[in-house]
């Protein structure tokens, strides 16, 4: 399973509380998560990635692993103690604004 | 007894207040979701329960909120309240936040761009809406105005929604964000004429379809801007920041743009200048008495840099002439050391006898008038900076 940790708004949003829990098919990447997250969860849809372009939204960010993979490529593996669920793959709201 | 129900915007959730008939003894609740920027709640004409709202953020983009009850629960539509989310089967699809500009071979309309800040064109993007306008005559209809300016209209209760791309048609590659971004922040619907509806964008003016959203014009003849553009008296560009009608006189309509406040006796053919006697005729909003057409208020703002009122005082103007001949109403306002502004969706009237007016400032207080401007109090006083203030007369 693979572990993701949301922002907490988008916890408000999926109705759920701590950690979220998937199964991901293959290969496990930015786009593989995000792509079973928000079939778990259509209400994100377009709050962590654009809609039409599945770009990540500019004020959006990824950790894992003590590492920012903000801006890897969407297909890239992501390490492997997030595809065994040792750690979590956390979305985060970046610092900005104040 | 009647009551009065006011749905509150604010740059960190939404407030909903309501009173009896008096108006005098208010209940405030929320804040409703809590942190995220509320651009509009507008409930409908036809079933007053069943409330819309623009929730938005900077970080996660667009949500679309309904009630059904009045404001006391909100779901988003396609995901009925109580619904188990995480059932496997039968999720709602959850795209009641999919705003995507139409592109379809069907319609025809590519992916156009628009002038940007320095000039280069750019083509249109998603950001937010600004404004959620509920149909006249069907509670599942409802419009919603986009910051990149575009109208899209769900004829499913907010679940999916459809542009009305032909607006972009009409020089939209002319068109250009003001400071606050190229928002489509007004909509007005002809009530005589459900064909007809009113768009205004900021910066590219005023626009009409009268076949139901296909087909648009520009409607900005008269409207002048000597110092935001280099032709003063352009078909499109003018920075337009709300407009106002009376229901019963349909073709009057009443503009406060960048500079001037305008009129218009044509449906939008022509424009004339109705500024007056005001201190300054730059302002966001504008509005018009409920029982009373030619009974209009405004708010003057020093000017497009200086978004507070003039000498620190805070006054609304009613003209009761249709213009021109304005009176300051001060009566329960601060007359000094006030800075804020009031913003061009933060304003609204019921249509309680006598009318009642309301507004929301960038400093966070609801001010109420329940004798149509003549004094006012504050029924609120440290909201969070308040974008949009809508009020619904119930029963």
């Amino acid at each position: 399973m693979i572990r993701v940790v949301l922002p907490a708004h988008l916890r408000t949003l999926a109705r759920v509380d701590g950690e979220v829990a998937l199964n991901v098919a293959g290969l496990v990447t930015q786009r593989s998560v995000l792509d079973a997250l928000e079939a778990r969860y259509p209400m994100l849809r377009g709050t962590i990635r654009d809609h039409g372009t599945l770009k990540r939204r500019a004020f959006v960010r990824f950790f894992a692993c003590e590492q920012d993979l903000s801006h890897d490529l969407p297909d890239a593996p992501l390490p492997d103690a997030i595809a065994t669920g040792a750690e979590p793959f956390l979305i985060v709201g970046a610092m900005a604004g104040g | 007894m009647s009551k009065v129900r006011v749905l509150v915007g604010t740059r960190k959730g939404a407030f909903i207040l309501t009173s009896d008939g008096t108006r005098k003894q208010w209940d405030v609740s929320g804040p409703h979701f809590a942190g995220w920027e509320m651009y509009h709640l507008k409930g409908s004409p036809v079933e007053p329960n069943r409330i819309y709202a623009s929730q938005t953020s900077s970080w996660f983009g667009q949500i679309i909120q309904r009630s059904d009850d009045g404001g006391n629960t909100w779901h988003q539509p396609g995901t009925p309240p109580g619904e188990p989310i995480t059932t496997p089967d039968g999720m709602p699809m959850g795209e009641s936040n999919k705003f995507v500009y139409d592109t379809s071979p069907e319609t025809g309309k590519p992916l156009t761009t628009h002038q940007h800040y320095d000039g280069t064109q750019r083509p249109w993007e998603f950001k937010r809406v600004w404004h959620l306008e509920p149909s006249l005559t069907d509670q599942d209809t409802v419009y919603a105005g986009i910051e990149d300016a575009a109208l899209f209209r769900s004829s499913d209760g907010g679940q999916t929604w459809q542009e009305l791309s032909g607006l972009r048609d009409v020089k939209g590659n002319l068109w250009q964000p003001g400071a606050g971004g190229m928002c489509l922040h007004t909509i007005v619907q002809d009530p005589s004429n459900p064909r007809r509806i009113y768009v205004a964008i900021s910066a590219a003016g005023t626009f009409r379809t009268d076949d139901g959203g296909m087909t648009w014009r520009a409607i900005n003849r008269g409207l002048k801007s000597k110092y935001e553009l280099p032709d003063q008296d352009a078909e499109v560009g003018h920075c337009v920041h709300r407009i106002a009608m009376h229901p019963t006189r349909p073709n009057v309509l009443f503009m406060q743009k960048h500079w001037d406040v305008m009129r218009s006796d044509d449906a939008g053919e022509s424009w004339h200048e109705i500024s007056g006697n005001l201190p300054t005729d730059f302002g966001f909003p504008i509005d018009v008495h409920a029982h009373e057409p030619e009974t209009v208020y405004v708010v003057p703002i020093k000017n497009d840099s200086e978004h507070f009122p003039p000498d620190g005082k805070l006054r609304v103007y009613r003209s009761r002439t249709g213009g021109n001949e304005w009176e300051a109403l001060t009566n329960g306002l601060p007359q000094r050391d006030c800075y804020v502004n009031v913003l061009r969706d933060a304003m609204a009237v019921d249509s309680l006898d006598p009318c009642g007016i309301y507004f929301g400032t960038t400093g966070g207080q609801v001010y109420g008038s329940a004798d149509a401007g003549d004094s006012w109090t504050p029924i609120v006083r440290d909201l969070p900076a308040i974008l949009s203030v809508e009020v619904q007369t119930l029963p």
